[in-house]
């Protein structure tokens, strides 16, 4: 008896746990105690910040994330029904159509943008009355300056240098369809080539052009840039990959004052990372003073040293060493992210075709 | 339970009840619900039924490549997987030498290797100019399956090794002394009665690598993907529901007809007798070289990547040293990390623990049903369903999983969505069918007629239970709950999806570092990976160190 007693207990211990008892009491109206921030893997801030806006409001943050910026849109589109936070932050210009027309944003923008940041904004009626801008990035083509020093060879400079002779063999890029600097990276040559009109064949052509050339396509940034690159803290012999306008500052020795590494600024396609309001929160306000909060300048200064790209508020300012090996492009590619979500797949597909036949 | 002259009391009743109550219960809540849920969202249209997904799916070249490549790279693995894991688990199980408990634990190693730093590893050597690079097998599909039987030979190794350990040897010695050869022996005698387990790896190993994605995509160099990368990419980038549900159903189907199959191969099987490790084990000798040989060949060739791994991890700006574990107490180069990696291994230490307990408490419930032959033929076919559901975790697509969790799994009293208890839950579904496969042989294999001398001789059923199941089982309890910590420590797939940005495993960390440039995440990076391996190793070569007297007895 004393063994089925023991047994009936374990058992119901075990369902215990599977049924979980953590499911924690709904809040309804009024002033919440926390509210959630859905945002992508890549989040991050430093300690106290987020803790500050505790302080201003006494409403805590509970930061929940979500996956790369596609899951994290997807993830809202999914649960539209039963919101899975308050905010969002994270949705990038390749994904901004996609949240937008499936309604998963209330329309708010923070009061606070200048005209200084007015070109960061989406068009209206794609975004823009939705989506407030936070971080802004580059996805640029990487070279090793020391690599090219002892070859004698010229860096390259343009998108159309890299179909030169000259840099056979010499490209790795982290492939479009299995890695976000690899769609970024080809957005960039749609926007610099357009598509094939007959005309010149277009960025179809070029793509051709690359793998006649000897472009390497692996899967994912990490292996491109810590296995195939020839740069400092890399493996491999290839002394050009795609990677951040913001990676060269992490190549850069303690007490040295020239970069190993840059960033070819004519290669660029704009990244920019959006925050908005989550349609269905029960928290509208609260939830539009962090968003707001999220493009002060507290929040703006803390970007850099921890997700490693750039603030988009203009008062924001640089971390010492961002300034003398970190460029910004002046005039990257864009693509209109109503663009992008109407021919994402047709273009991948297409690219994949002809880049990993 | 089985046998007439058992009485069948109510407690045996409740027993079963419950046995196969908690398991279903624990499977339909956390997985098919969950992806039932999801696999609806793509074929229910505004509320109608839409089959048209699959006409079109189908009608593309590119799935059905897919599906063949999902096939093929899968069963060679699995054969490659088989033939060397069998002659390992001999060595590794049957022999008796210094330093076998630390090669058991060993070759468990690289199941808890987050696929994107073997990746890395991997094609640090094969990559042009690497120093294998002269195997030109960079970016190919013999690439893909080298590193799908790194990572799944120890499933082979241990699962037909636990059963082995301790199976009685006397019937071979007889037939041996009987005049049989050596090879006779082993046909008639040895794989008849192996077959049951190396089946059960097999089917593991081949449900492995059919789900596989990491290792795929970072070694196959995009070319070749499987059913789950497409359903990663369906989901994840394209919002392809109706093409990703169909694809998941196609992944069901694929399970189901392997895990028909390997019923259908594996029959019934016949009781062994089991004996003291002690007893079963013998000192190697000049016939075993080959055997011998084939084990130090794997052996090396896993250790190959893993060595590539601790060279890195200890290389610095200035020539070797141990500053790469040094950075492990910080946060990386410009707070790559919220938390140390010395809290994130506190973290998937703990996370696996829970993960392990609940693994085995479920784990051993089912077994405890699914050994048992009722006479009546709808009870027994209730039982082979019962099998089979408990491997369909194994077969489908965690993306799936993890959507599917999110659109389910949020209504009170279940809402769990962002609740730290579906971390566990999850590591604890891949872990789930490895216990089930690693007891199920052993707990089969027990003769019935030692359960019904045990009743004769009036024992309760609970003490028939104990006495017999479990103290047979003990040590293979022991070994699973081994193979199932590894499991949970090592899993990345769910747990990124589910695990909460202030409490990070020790794999979602070194994913993260991995993401980041610098030397100095780089470096931390390896060294995480190769702490990770460490902890395991210790872990493992601990519980094989744990003592079970009582097996000895029967």
């Amino acid at each position: 008896m004393q063994n089925t007693l023991r047994i009936a207990a374990l058992i119901a211990a075990t369902s215990i746990i599977v049924t979980g008892c953590s499911a924690t009491s709904p809040d309804t109206g009024g002033t919440p105690e926390t509210i959630v921030l859905v945002t992508h893997d890549s989040f991050s801030l430093s300690e106290g910040t987020l803790e500050a806006f505790t302080e201003q409001t006494g409403i805590a943050v509970e930061v929940q994330a979500a996956g790369d910026a596609g899951e994290v849109v997807n993830k809202l589109v999914l649960t539209k029904d039963s919101p899975l936070g308050d905010v969002v932050f994270g949705i990038d210009n390749t994904f901004a159509s996609r949240a937008v027309n499936e309604g998963v944003l209330e329309d708010y923008v923070s009061g606070d943008l200048t005209d200084a940041e007015a070109s960061y904004l989406l068009p209206s009626g794609a975004g823009g009355e939705q989506l407030t801008p936070i971080t802004n990035g580059d996805v640029c083509i990487n070279v090793d300056h020391d690599w090219f020093a002892e070859a004698g060879i010229p860096e390259p400079v343009t998108l159309d240098d890299l179909r030169d002779e000259t840099y056979r063999d010499l490209l790795v890029v982290p492939a479009a369809n299995s890695s976000s600097p690899g769609l970024a990276f080809l957005l960039g040559t749609i926007a610099a080539f357009g598509e094939d009109d007959g005309a010149d064949g277009g960025w179809q052509q070029y793509w051709s052009d690359l793998v006649d050339n000897g472009v390497k396509v692996v899967a994912g940034w990490s292996d491109a840039y810590y296995v195939d690159f020839s740069g400092p803290s890399s493996e491999g012999d290839r002394p050009l990959v795609v990677s951040y306008a913001s990676s060269p500052p992490f190549e850069v020795q303690e007490g040295a004052t020239v970069a190993p590494t840059g960033a070819l600024l004519e290669t660029c396609f704009r990244q920019t990372e959006y925050a908005g309001v989550i349609a269905g929160t029960r928290y509208p306000a609260e939830a539009q003073q962090l968003v707001d909060f999220l493009f002060s300048v507290e929040v703006q200064n803390d970007i850099p040293e921890n997700m490693y790209v750039f603030p988009v508020n203009a008062a924001a300012e640089l971390p010492e060493g961002w300034s003398s090996f970190a460029e910004i492009a002046e005039d990257p590619y864009v693509v209109e992210p109503a663009e992008i979500d109407a021919n994402r797949e047709r273009w991948l597909s297409e690219w994949a075709a002809i880049a990993i036949p | 339970m089985t046998a007439r002259t058992v009485r069948r009391s109510p407690g045996t009743t409740l027993a079963v009840v419950l046995g196969a109550g908690v398991p279903l219960v624990f499977l339909g809540v956390f997985f098919a619900w969950p992806v039932a849920a999801m696999i609806g969202r793509g074929l229910f249209v505004d509320g109608s039924l839409d089959l048209g997904g699959f006409g079109e799916v189908f009608s593309r070249p590119r799935t059905l490549r897919l599906i063949g490549l999902t096939l093929g790279q899968a069963a060679i693995a699995t054969v490659i997987c088989t033939v060397l894991g069998v002659p390992m688990a001999h060595v590794l199980y049957r022999l008796r030498f210094r330093g076998q408990r630390f090669l058991r634990a060993l070759v468990i190693l690289p199941f808890v290797l987050p696929t994107v730093v073997v990746g890395v590893a991997f094609r640090t050597l094969l990559r042009d100019g690497g120093p294998l690079g002269w195997l030109d097998l960079d970016g190919t599909f013999p690439a893909i399956v080298l590193a799908l039987v790194f990572f799944n030979v120890a499933v082979v190794v241990r699962t037909v090794g636990s059963f082995w350990d301790g199976l009685d040897s006397r019937q071979e010695e007889a037939a041996r002394v009987l005049g049989a050869s050596p090879a006779r022996a082993w046909w008639t005698i040895t794989v008849p009665r192996l077959a049951p387990s190396v089946l059960a790896a097999a089917s593991i190993v081949f449900l492995f690598c059919s789900t596989a994605f990491g290792v795929v995509l970072v070694l196959g160099g995009v070319r070749f993907g499987t059913i789950e990368t497409e359903i990663y990419l369906l989901t994840t980038q394209f919002l392809d529901l109706r093409a990703a549900s169909v694809l998941s159903i196609t992944q069901l189907v694929v399970v189901v007809a392997v895990l028909l199959l390997a019923g259908f191969v594996r029959g019934r099987q016949s009781p062994v007798r089991r004996v003291g490790a002690g007893r079963a084990s013998r000192r190697p000798r000049a016939s075993d070289a080959p055997t011998i040989a084939l084990s130090l060949l794997v052996a090396l060739a896993l250790a190959l990547p893993v060595v590539t791994l601790v060279e890195r991890s200890l290389r610095t700006t200035s020539g070797y040293g141990l500053e790469n574990y040094a950075h492990l107490a910080g946060t990386g180069s410009r707070n790559a990390l919220v938390v140390p990696v010395w809290v994130a291994l506190g973290n998937s230490l703990a996370t696996a623990v829970q993960a392990t307990a609940i693994a085995l408490v479920i784990g051993l419930l089912a077994s405890l049903i699914l050994s048992r032959s009722p006479r009546a033929p709808l009870a027994r076919r209730a039982i082979g369903v019962f099998d089979g559901a408990l491997m369909l975790p194994l077969g489908v697509s965690a993306v799936t999983l993890g959507f599917g969790f999110l659109i389910t799994l949020n209504q009170p009293p279940l809402d769990l969505r962002s609740s730290p208890v579906l971390v566990p839950i999850a590591q604890a579904l891949v872990a789930l069918p490895l216990v089930v496969r690693t007891l199920l042989p052993v707990l089969r294999g027990i003769d019935g007629r030692l359960r019904e001398t045990a009743a004769v001789l009036g024992a309760s059923p609970w003490r028939v239970l104990a006495d017999v199941d479990l103290a047979i089982a003990a040590r293979p309890v022991l070994a699973a709950s081994g193979f199932a910590f590894a499991v949970a420590l090592g899993e990345f797939g769910a747990t990124s999806f589910l695990s909460r940005p202030d409490r990070p495993t020790l794999p979602v960390v070194i994913f993260r570092l991995i993401g980041q440039p610098g030397g100095e995440n780089l470096g931390m990076a390896l060294a995480a990976s190769v702490v990770l391996a460490a902890v395991t190793v210790a872990v493992l070569a601990l519980v094989e160190r744990l003592r079970v007297g009582t097996v000895g007895a029967f």
